[in-house]
């Protein structure tokens, strides 16, 4: 089971500059797949996640273009073959 | 990109950001290297004084000393928006029971018939400073024209990104300007969304996105609202204000600008109140502000008011503080009742508003009915854009009172049957 991951240019420091990167998550959810990212890419995940483990308030995830806020945050399911975005949230206008 | 050798942000210092207070230098960041917190501009303000201001042009640019902005920006090649009128409404005032002074402060008068000049203006000048040759943005609409018009201007190119379900009009209205303006299929967060994605990549290595990487600039171009506010009214500040909330940019940064004018003396201490309006299609800070929340939940919009249509708002929390910090409100209303807004404000003080400007007239009559908002305060009311803009909205069947023959009985015969 894989899932790809797109890195904002903000994080690219942890990728070695990847935009992409393949995860194999041990658990088929938004923090499973955090998770295995972080074993590739230490540090990473505290970057994503407070450290009471909640999304932090500036960052947007996005499971095959549905945002997980809408769905069900870090456990939100990621089916074989997804497309996780993260985004850092921008206000627009 | 790199700076340009002679870059210049005037009394702006550094950014900083406004959830952790990191700081970053003065470049294309808009989003904090700690938390993705939104980053702002900092400045080191010298002394500033109304007859410097006043000496200035008939512009925003009257108050560039405040702004992330070379001193001489006024004579280079932008729209020069700004300096629209307050206008006092004493007949709204009247139809909406408020027996204090009520003033409109009207932006439809900007080049491009709204508010969002103002903030390309400041974007566009920061982000030449910066070196983007091509000047971009997400946009609704009001956006998406203010950025092309003042590309054009500049004699840039301009890339602008819009729902492609957004009205006809509005395209036509931007493609007037011969940039290029993409369709997405998609909503407007989910052009937001790509527009972030873009950072960074080839395609777009020169492109300032105005509301994203130029972002810290473009929001301060709101605080110019503020400062208009102001000095229109005789250089004090009003008891009361209500300001259409969509990202809660806006409203946040006229309250930032007042709080610098108080702080350089050119306003006496005075506790004004801000309040916040949105349509209930799309409530998200009102909705916070009700539930007595700090962090906002995105909904997804489904309103008329598709300039306020931003359902993942992040300046909103920031929007809360100012609303809580001065003792206001945030109020929502119906599609129906933002119809009825825009119909009596174009009744009662001849300004026909947009969509945006109807929903701050009716959350204005919502809030004095439920006490939150004083009928005998002074109160100024903030319209963001024309009413042409969104004249979908408003249209009832072809818009004549009556058609016929061309005789002089006949035009007294309608007169006569009343309206």
């Amino acid at each position: 089971m894989s899932v790809s991951v797109r890195i904002p240019t903000i994080l690219r420091t942890y990728t070695g500059g990847e935009a992409n990167v393949d995860v194999e998550p041990g658990e088929a959810t938004l923090g499973g797949v955090i998770d295995t990212l972080e074993a590739s890419y230490p540090g990473i995940k505290q970057r994503l996640v407070s450290d009471t483990g909640e999304m932090r308030r500036f960052i947007n995830f996005y499971i095959n273009d549905d945002d997980v806020r809408f769905l069900e945050g870090l456990a939100t399911p990621t089916p074989d073959g997804a497309q996780i975005s993260i985004v850092p949230a921008v206000a627009g206008g | 990109m790199s700076e340009t050798p002679a870059a210049s942000f005037g009394a702006a210092t550094h950014l900083v950001c406004r959830a952790c207070g990191a700081h970053a230098t003065l470049g294309a960041d808009y989003s904090c290297w700690e938390c993705f917190g939104p980053l702002e501009v900092a400045y080191e303000f010298g002394t500033v004084t109304r007859e410097q201001i006043q000496a200035g042009p008939l512009s925003l640019w009257r108050y560039a000393p405040l702004l992330p902005v070379p001193a001489n920006v006024a004579e280079t090649r932008t729209l020069s928006p700004g300096m629209t009128r307050l206008q006092p409404a004493d007949n709204l005032a009247k139809a909406l029971g408020i027996t204090g002074k009520l003033w409109v402060k009207d932006d439809s008068g900007n080049p491009t018939h709204s508010f969002k000049d103002r903030v390309v203006a400041v974007a566009q000048t920061a982000g030449i400073q910066l070196g983007f040759k091509t000047l971009a943005c997400a946009s609704t609409g009001n956006l998406a024209q203010a950025v092309a018009a003042a590309a054009a201007r500049a004699g840039q190119r301009s890339v602008v990104l819009v729902p492609s379900n957004l009205e006809s009009h509005k395209i036509q209205a931007t493609a007037a300007y011969n940039g290029f303006v993409i369709g997405i299929d998609g909503n407007y967060d989910d052009v937001n969304r790509l527009c972030s994605e873009l950072i960074g990549e080839e395609v777009s290595a020169d492109w300032g996105f105005v509301n994203v990487n130029l972002r810290p600039y473009y929001a301060e171009g709101s605080k110019t609202v503020g400062y208009e506010i102001a000095e229109q009214l005789g250089w004090r500040l009003p008891d009361q204000v209500v300001i259409p909330v969509a990202s809660g940019s806006l409203l946040t940064k006229i309250d930032r600008g007042w709080r610098e004018f108080l702080a350089l003396g050119l306003v006496e201490e005075h506790n004004y109140r801000v309040f916040g309006a949105q349509a209930t299609g799309c409530n998200p800070v009102s909705t916070a502000f009700a539930d007595g929340q700090d962090v906002i939940r995105p909904v997804k919009p489904n309103t008329i008011a598709k300039s306020l249509a931003i359902g993942n708002p992040a300046d909103g929390p920031y929007a809360l503080d100012a609303v809580r910090r001065t003792n206001g409100a945030i109020g929502d209303v119906t599609d129906a009742e933002v119809i009825e807004g825009i119909r009596l404000l174009a009744e009662t003080e001849g300004i026909f508003a947009e969509t945006a400007g109807g929903v701050t007239v009716a959350v204005t009559r919502k809030l004095l009915a439920q006490g939150l908002l004083d009928p005998t305060a002074e109160t100024v009311i903030v319209n963001t854009g024309e009413g042409l803009k969104t004249l979908d909205a408003v249209s009832t069947g072809d818009g004549f009172t009556a058609t016929i023959a061309p005789s002089v009985d006949s035009v007294s015969l309608v007169i006569a049957s009343g309206k």
